[in-house]
Protein backbone atom coordinates (compact mmCIF):
# COMPACT_ATOMS: atom_id res chain seq x y z
CA UNK A 1 0.00 0.00 0.00
CA UNK A 2 2.60 2.66 1.02
CA UNK A 3 4.72 1.62 -2.10
CA UNK A 4 1.71 2.22 -4.17
CA UNK A 5 1.20 5.78 -2.75
CA UNK A 6 4.44 6.70 -2.92
CA UNK A 7 4.88 5.04 -6.99
CA UNK A 8 1.73 7.83 -7.52
CA UNK A 9 4.26 10.88 -6.65
CA UNK A 10 6.46 10.50 -9.95
CA UNK A 11 4.56 7.96 -12.13
CA UNK A 12 2.40 10.98 -13.19
CA UNK A 13 3.32 13.53 -16.19
CA UNK A 14 2.83 16.32 -13.33
CA UNK A 15 5.50 16.48 -10.77
CA UNK A 16 7.72 19.40 -11.11
CA UNK A 17 8.49 22.76 -9.25
CA UNK A 18 5.73 24.43 -11.69
CA UNK A 19 2.84 21.72 -11.99
CA UNK A 20 2.61 22.59 -8.27
CA UNK A 21 3.00 26.29 -8.65
CA UNK A 22 0.32 26.23 -11.34
CA UNK A 23 -2.42 23.65 -9.85
CA UNK A 24 -1.95 25.88 -6.03
CA UNK A 25 -2.71 29.22 -8.80
CA UNK A 26 -5.79 27.40 -10.32
CA UNK A 27 -7.29 25.78 -6.80
CA UNK A 28 -6.59 29.60 -5.01
CA UNK A 29 -8.46 31.46 -7.89
CA UNK A 30 -11.25 28.47 -7.34
CA UNK A 31 -11.17 29.30 -3.60
CA UNK A 32 -11.54 33.26 -4.48
CA UNK A 33 -14.59 32.60 -6.63
CA UNK A 34 -16.06 29.89 -5.76
CA UNK A 35 -18.78 31.88 -3.47
CA UNK A 36 -21.67 29.46 -1.50
CA UNK A 37 -19.72 26.24 -0.56
CA UNK A 38 -18.37 22.97 -2.28
CA UNK A 39 -20.82 22.43 -4.63
CA UNK A 40 -20.41 26.01 -6.09
CA UNK A 41 -16.41 24.60 -6.80
CA UNK A 42 -17.57 22.24 -9.28
CA UNK A 43 -18.23 24.08 -12.35
CA UNK A 44 -14.70 25.92 -11.95
CA UNK A 45 -13.43 21.91 -11.80
CA UNK A 46 -14.91 21.43 -15.26
CA UNK A 47 -13.62 24.56 -16.63
CA UNK A 48 -9.94 23.34 -15.09
CA UNK A 49 -10.46 19.59 -17.18
CA UNK A 50 -11.36 22.27 -20.03
CA UNK A 51 -7.89 24.20 -19.60
CA UNK A 52 -5.94 21.26 -18.44
CA UNK A 53 -7.33 18.11 -20.24
CA UNK A 54 -4.01 16.32 -19.49
CA UNK A 55 -5.07 16.91 -15.80
CA UNK A 56 -8.33 15.24 -15.04
CA UNK A 57 -11.26 14.03 -17.26
CA UNK A 58 -15.00 15.05 -16.88
CA UNK A 59 -14.84 11.09 -16.10
CA UNK A 60 -12.65 11.99 -13.38
CA UNK A 61 -15.08 14.55 -12.27
CA UNK A 62 -17.76 12.38 -11.77
CA UNK A 63 -15.64 9.36 -9.73
CA UNK A 64 -14.85 12.62 -7.53
CA UNK A 65 -18.07 13.75 -6.36
CA UNK A 66 -18.99 10.10 -5.93
CA UNK A 67 -16.22 9.33 -3.28
CA UNK A 68 -16.18 13.13 -2.10
CA UNK A 69 -20.08 12.72 -1.11
CA UNK A 70 -19.53 9.01 0.69
CA UNK A 71 -16.12 9.74 2.24
CA UNK A 72 -16.11 11.92 5.63
CA UNK A 73 -14.89 16.11 5.34
CA UNK A 74 -16.31 18.98 3.93
CA UNK A 75 -17.42 18.44 -0.01
CA UNK A 76 -15.42 21.13 -1.41
CA UNK A 77 -11.80 20.02 0.23
CA UNK A 78 -12.45 16.30 -1.01
CA UNK A 79 -12.74 17.12 -4.17
CA UNK A 80 -10.19 19.36 -4.04
CA UNK A 81 -7.59 16.65 -2.37
CA UNK A 82 -8.69 13.98 -5.14
CA UNK A 83 -8.20 16.50 -8.24
CA UNK A 84 -4.75 17.58 -6.81
CA UNK A 85 -3.74 13.78 -6.30
CA UNK A 86 -4.74 13.12 -9.55
CA UNK A 87 -2.69 15.82 -11.20
CA UNK A 88 0.40 14.75 -9.04
CA UNK A 89 0.23 12.38 -6.09
CA UNK A 90 -0.01 12.93 -2.39
CA UNK A 91 1.71 16.64 -2.65
CA UNK A 92 -0.48 17.15 -5.50
CA UNK A 93 -3.38 16.80 -2.78
CA UNK A 94 -2.10 18.97 -0.29
CA UNK A 95 -1.11 21.38 -2.76
CA UNK A 96 -4.48 21.86 -4.42
CA UNK A 97 -6.41 21.81 -0.91
CA UNK A 98 -3.47 24.59 0.47
CA UNK A 99 -4.49 26.71 -2.72
CA UNK A 100 -8.06 26.18 -1.92
CA UNK A 101 -8.24 27.30 1.57
CA UNK A 102 -5.96 30.26 1.31
CA UNK A 103 -8.04 32.84 0.24
CA UNK A 104 -10.98 31.32 2.69
CA UNK A 105 -8.17 32.23 5.41
CA UNK A 106 -7.08 35.65 4.32
CA UNK A 107 -10.67 37.04 3.64
CA UNK A 108 -12.48 35.41 7.02
CA UNK A 109 -9.26 37.00 8.61
CA UNK A 110 -10.08 40.52 7.25
CA UNK A 111 -13.58 40.10 7.83
CA UNK A 112 -13.66 38.88 11.78
CA UNK A 113 -12.35 42.62 12.43
CA UNK A 114 -15.25 44.29 10.78
CA UNK A 115 -17.77 41.24 11.09
CA UNK A 116 -20.82 43.31 12.04
CA UNK A 117 -20.63 45.46 9.58
CA UNK A 118 -20.27 43.48 6.70
CA UNK A 119 -23.33 41.32 7.81
CA UNK A 120 -25.87 43.94 7.37
CA UNK A 121 -24.06 45.66 4.89
CA UNK A 122 -26.84 46.35 2.50
CA UNK A 123 -24.44 45.71 -0.53
CA UNK A 124 -23.61 43.15 0.57
CA UNK A 125 -27.18 41.97 0.92
CA UNK A 126 -28.13 43.43 -3.26
CA UNK A 127 -25.00 41.52 -4.30
CA UNK A 128 -25.94 37.88 -3.24
CA UNK A 129 -29.84 38.87 -4.30
CA UNK A 130 -28.19 38.40 -7.74
CA UNK A 131 -24.93 35.92 -7.18
CA UNK A 132 -27.27 33.27 -5.83
CA UNK A 133 -28.90 33.20 -8.68
CA UNK A 134 -26.05 32.97 -10.96
CA UNK A 135 -24.70 30.54 -8.18
CA UNK A 136 -27.51 27.91 -8.98
CA UNK A 137 -27.50 28.13 -12.54
CA UNK A 138 -23.58 27.55 -12.65
CA UNK A 139 -24.10 24.24 -10.07
CA UNK A 140 -27.12 23.06 -12.79
CA UNK A 141 -24.93 23.46 -15.59
CA UNK A 142 -21.78 21.36 -13.80
CA UNK A 143 -24.96 18.20 -13.37
CA UNK A 144 -25.78 18.54 -17.26
CA UNK A 145 -22.01 17.52 -17.25
CA UNK A 146 -22.63 14.73 -15.65
CA UNK A 147 -25.68 13.66 -17.06
CA UNK A 148 -23.48 13.73 -20.11
CA UNK A 149 -21.65 10.60 -19.17
CA UNK A 150 -23.89 9.60 -16.94
CA UNK A 151 -26.94 8.92 -18.95
CA UNK A 152 -25.45 8.98 -22.53
CA UNK A 153 -23.04 7.46 -24.57
CA UNK A 154 -21.95 10.60 -27.23
CA UNK A 155 -25.32 11.17 -28.66
CA UNK A 156 -27.14 7.79 -27.18
CA UNK A 157 -28.97 7.51 -24.40
CA UNK A 158 -27.99 4.81 -22.07
CA UNK A 159 -31.37 2.95 -21.45
CA UNK A 160 -30.79 1.04 -18.35
CA UNK A 161 -28.78 4.17 -16.39
CA UNK A 162 -32.15 6.18 -17.66
CA UNK A 163 -34.37 3.57 -15.91
CA UNK A 164 -32.50 4.36 -12.88
CA UNK A 165 -31.91 7.67 -12.64
CA UNK A 166 -35.93 8.31 -13.22
CA UNK A 167 -36.20 5.97 -10.26
CA UNK A 168 -33.52 7.25 -7.96
CA UNK A 169 -34.45 10.87 -8.22
CA UNK A 170 -38.22 10.27 -6.91
CA UNK A 171 -36.68 8.73 -3.97
CA UNK A 172 -34.01 11.26 -3.16
CA UNK A 173 -36.78 13.92 -3.02
CA UNK A 174 -39.04 11.50 -1.22
CA UNK A 175 -36.71 10.22 1.07
CA UNK A 176 -34.97 13.68 1.85
CA UNK A 177 -33.34 12.11 5.11
CA UNK A 178 -31.32 9.54 3.92
CA UNK A 179 -27.98 9.88 3.56
CA UNK A 180 -25.99 10.39 0.18
CA UNK A 181 -23.71 7.30 0.85
CA UNK A 182 -26.80 5.22 0.91
CA UNK A 183 -27.87 6.18 -2.63
CA UNK A 184 -24.32 5.26 -4.14
CA UNK A 185 -23.94 2.27 -2.56
CA UNK A 186 -27.62 1.07 -3.81
CA UNK A 187 -26.83 2.40 -7.51
CA UNK A 188 -23.03 0.42 -7.08
CA UNK A 189 -24.96 -2.49 -6.75
CA UNK A 190 -27.48 -2.04 -9.29
CA UNK A 191 -24.54 -1.44 -11.50
CA UNK A 192 -23.03 -4.49 -10.80
CA UNK A 193 -26.41 -6.62 -10.69
CA UNK A 194 -27.67 -4.99 -14.16
CA UNK A 195 -24.09 -4.98 -15.52
CA UNK A 196 -23.99 -1.24 -16.59
CA UNK A 197 -23.24 0.40 -18.16
CA UNK A 198 -25.27 0.08 -20.79
CA UNK B 1 -17.32 36.90 24.77
CA UNK B 2 -17.96 34.64 28.03
CA UNK B 3 -15.28 31.95 27.45
CA UNK B 4 -13.68 29.14 29.38
CA UNK B 5 -10.03 29.58 28.94
CA UNK B 6 -7.83 29.45 25.96
CA UNK B 7 -7.50 26.04 23.95
CA UNK B 8 -3.90 25.36 22.90
CA UNK B 9 -3.28 25.51 19.33
CA UNK B 10 -3.24 21.35 19.21
CA UNK B 11 -6.75 21.37 20.80
CA UNK B 12 -7.84 23.88 18.32
CA UNK B 13 -6.77 21.59 15.95
CA UNK B 14 -7.54 17.81 16.93
CA UNK B 15 -11.23 19.49 17.58
CA UNK B 16 -11.56 20.16 14.25
CA UNK B 17 -9.82 17.44 12.69
CA UNK B 18 -12.27 15.41 14.72
CA UNK B 19 -15.33 17.52 13.20
CA UNK B 20 -13.94 16.86 9.47
CA UNK B 21 -13.61 13.00 10.35
CA UNK B 22 -17.54 12.93 11.58
CA UNK B 23 -19.00 15.47 9.03
CA UNK B 24 -20.50 14.01 5.76
CA UNK B 25 -20.78 16.37 2.75
CA UNK B 26 -19.79 19.43 4.72
CA UNK B 27 -22.39 22.51 4.69
CA UNK B 28 -25.08 22.31 6.76
CA UNK B 29 -24.17 19.06 7.46
CA UNK B 30 -21.55 20.34 9.84
CA UNK B 31 -23.83 22.61 11.64
CA UNK B 32 -24.82 20.21 14.12
CA UNK B 33 -21.30 18.98 14.71
CA UNK B 34 -20.54 22.47 15.47
CA UNK B 35 -23.36 23.04 17.75
CA UNK B 36 -22.37 20.22 19.87
CA UNK B 37 -18.22 20.54 20.15
CA UNK B 38 -17.74 24.03 19.69
CA UNK B 39 -20.93 25.40 21.67
CA UNK B 40 -21.79 23.22 23.91
CA UNK B 41 -18.62 21.38 24.62
CA UNK B 42 -16.07 23.63 23.98
CA UNK B 43 -18.08 26.98 25.01
CA UNK B 44 -15.81 28.56 22.35
CA UNK B 45 -18.55 31.01 21.19
CA UNK B 46 -22.68 31.27 21.39
CA UNK B 47 -25.22 29.54 19.57
CA UNK B 48 -25.84 32.86 18.57
CA UNK B 49 -22.18 33.70 17.31
CA UNK B 50 -21.89 30.48 15.47
CA UNK B 51 -24.85 31.04 13.46
CA UNK B 52 -23.06 34.15 12.05
CA UNK B 53 -20.37 32.54 11.76
CA UNK B 54 -22.20 30.21 9.46
CA UNK B 55 -24.02 32.75 7.67
CA UNK B 56 -21.65 35.09 6.88
CA UNK B 57 -19.36 32.00 5.92
CA UNK B 58 -21.92 31.24 2.96
CA UNK B 59 -21.78 34.68 1.94
CA UNK B 60 -17.85 34.95 1.36
CA UNK B 61 -15.95 32.79 -1.16
CA UNK B 62 -14.49 29.44 -0.14
CA UNK B 63 -16.00 26.44 1.18
CA UNK B 64 -18.51 27.08 4.28
CA UNK B 65 -16.58 24.40 6.46
CA UNK B 66 -13.16 26.26 6.14
CA UNK B 67 -14.53 29.45 6.89
CA UNK B 68 -16.45 28.77 9.54
CA UNK B 69 -13.16 26.79 11.09
CA UNK B 70 -11.63 29.88 10.34
CA UNK B 71 -13.94 32.09 12.07
CA UNK B 72 -14.13 30.17 15.21
CA UNK B 73 -9.79 29.97 15.78
CA UNK B 74 -9.81 33.49 15.20
CA UNK B 75 -11.93 33.86 17.94
CA UNK B 76 -9.98 31.79 20.14
CA UNK B 77 -6.85 31.82 19.37
CA UNK B 78 -6.39 35.21 16.39
CA UNK B 79 -4.84 34.74 13.55
CA UNK B 80 -2.73 31.83 13.93
CA UNK B 81 -5.41 30.45 15.74
CA UNK B 82 -8.02 30.63 12.40
CA UNK B 83 -5.14 29.26 10.68
CA UNK B 84 -4.83 26.35 12.91
CA UNK B 85 -8.52 25.14 12.39
CA UNK B 86 -8.46 24.88 9.03
CA UNK B 87 -5.50 22.47 8.73
CA UNK B 88 -7.87 20.71 11.27
CA UNK B 89 -10.27 20.12 9.37
CA UNK B 90 -8.70 19.78 6.61
CA UNK B 91 -6.41 17.24 7.62
CA UNK B 92 -8.60 14.06 7.76
CA UNK B 93 -10.13 14.58 4.18
CA UNK B 94 -6.69 15.09 2.95
CA UNK B 95 -5.88 11.14 4.63
CA UNK B 96 -8.85 9.63 3.69
CA UNK B 97 -9.33 11.21 0.01
CA UNK B 98 -5.29 10.50 -1.15
CA UNK B 99 -5.79 6.86 -0.05
CA UNK B 100 -8.57 6.38 -1.53
CA UNK B 101 -7.58 8.13 -4.83
CA UNK B 102 -4.66 5.69 -4.62
CA UNK B 103 -6.36 2.29 -4.52
CA UNK B 104 -9.05 3.49 -7.10
CA UNK B 105 -5.98 4.15 -9.59
CA UNK B 106 -4.95 0.66 -9.17
CA UNK B 107 -8.60 -0.96 -8.99
CA UNK B 108 -9.97 1.05 -11.73
CA UNK B 109 -9.46 -1.15 -14.63
CA UNK B 110 -11.93 -3.98 -12.33
CA UNK B 111 -14.83 -4.72 -14.10
CA UNK B 112 -16.59 -4.85 -11.00
CA UNK B 113 -15.29 -1.57 -10.33
CA UNK B 114 -16.35 -0.17 -13.62
CA UNK B 115 -20.07 -1.49 -13.30
CA UNK B 116 -20.03 0.07 -10.26
CA UNK B 117 -18.78 3.19 -10.72
CA UNK B 118 -21.54 3.28 -13.82
CA UNK B 119 -24.56 2.90 -10.98
CA UNK B 120 -22.54 5.63 -9.15
CA UNK B 121 -22.08 7.84 -11.60
CA UNK B 122 -26.53 8.02 -11.98
CA UNK B 123 -26.60 8.16 -8.42
CA UNK B 124 -24.37 11.47 -8.57
CA UNK B 125 -26.45 12.85 -11.48
CA UNK B 126 -29.09 12.65 -9.73
CA UNK B 127 -27.89 14.16 -6.33
CA UNK B 128 -26.43 17.11 -7.73
CA UNK B 129 -30.01 17.52 -9.60
CA UNK B 130 -31.65 17.23 -5.82
CA UNK B 131 -28.79 19.96 -4.57
CA UNK B 132 -29.93 22.45 -7.26
CA UNK B 133 -33.65 21.63 -6.81
CA UNK B 134 -32.91 22.21 -3.08
CA UNK B 135 -30.99 25.38 -3.72
CA UNK B 136 -33.13 27.02 -6.40
CA UNK B 137 -36.26 27.86 -4.07
CA UNK B 138 -33.55 30.03 -2.10
CA UNK B 139 -31.86 31.57 -4.66
CA UNK B 140 -34.80 32.02 -7.58
CA UNK B 141 -37.20 34.12 -5.82
CA UNK B 142 -38.84 36.33 -8.40
CA UNK B 143 -38.78 37.34 -12.32
CA UNK B 144 -34.94 38.99 -12.21
CA UNK B 145 -33.55 35.90 -10.78
CA UNK B 146 -35.25 33.78 -12.71
CA UNK B 147 -34.28 35.13 -16.03
CA UNK B 148 -30.21 35.42 -14.66
CA UNK B 149 -30.27 31.71 -14.08
CA UNK B 150 -32.01 30.81 -17.55
CA UNK B 151 -29.38 33.47 -18.77
CA UNK B 152 -26.16 32.13 -17.24
CA UNK B 153 -27.42 28.01 -18.20
CA UNK B 154 -28.13 28.92 -21.42
CA UNK B 155 -24.73 30.34 -22.24
CA UNK B 156 -23.12 28.21 -20.22
CA UNK B 157 -24.35 25.40 -22.28
CA UNK B 158 -23.71 27.52 -25.57
CA UNK B 159 -20.65 28.69 -25.16
CA UNK B 160 -19.11 27.28 -22.23
CA UNK B 161 -17.55 30.45 -20.81
CA UNK B 162 -15.37 30.72 -17.78
CA UNK B 163 -18.00 30.71 -14.31
CA UNK B 164 -16.01 34.01 -12.73
CA UNK B 165 -17.62 36.14 -15.36
CA UNK B 166 -21.27 35.14 -13.54
CA UNK B 167 -19.55 35.82 -10.46
CA UNK B 168 -19.61 39.21 -11.22
CA UNK B 169 -22.65 39.04 -13.85
CA UNK B 170 -24.31 37.38 -10.63
CA UNK B 171 -23.09 40.66 -8.14
CA UNK B 172 -24.03 43.61 -10.93
CA UNK B 173 -27.19 41.90 -11.78
CA UNK B 174 -28.23 41.87 -7.88
CA UNK B 175 -27.15 45.41 -7.37
CA UNK B 176 -28.85 46.75 -10.56
CA UNK B 177 -32.50 44.88 -9.88
CA UNK B 178 -32.10 45.27 -6.08
CA UNK B 179 -31.69 49.33 -6.53
CA UNK B 180 -34.71 48.66 -9.57
CA UNK B 181 -37.15 47.43 -7.04
CA UNK B 182 -36.04 49.93 -3.87
CA UNK B 183 -36.86 52.57 -5.84
CA UNK B 184 -40.67 51.38 -7.32
CA UNK B 185 -41.20 50.34 -3.81
CA UNK B 186 -40.43 54.34 -2.66
CA UNK B 187 -42.83 55.70 -5.39
CA UNK B 188 -45.85 53.87 -4.31
CA UNK B 189 -44.79 55.00 -0.38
Amino acid sequence: MGHCLFSLDGAKKGEDEMTFLILYAEFFKIGLFAIGGGMATLPFLFRLSDVHPDWISYGDISTMVAVSESTPGPIGINMATYCGTKVSGILGGVTATLGLVTPSIIIILIIAHVLDRFKDNVWVRRSFYGLRAAVIALIAYAGVQVYKIALFNGNRLRVKEAILFCVLLPLMLRFKKVHPVIWIVIAAAVGILFSLPS
Amino acid sequence: MAQTEKPSLFELFLTFAKIGVMTFGGGYAMLPMLQREIVEKKKWCSEDDLLDYFAVGQCTPGIIAVNTATFIGYRTRGNLGGVIATLGIVFPSLVIITCLASVLEIYGDNPYVVKAFAGVRVAVSALITLSVIKLAKKSVVDVPTGILSALTLLLMLLFNLSPVIFVFVGIAWGIVFSLLTERRRGKTK
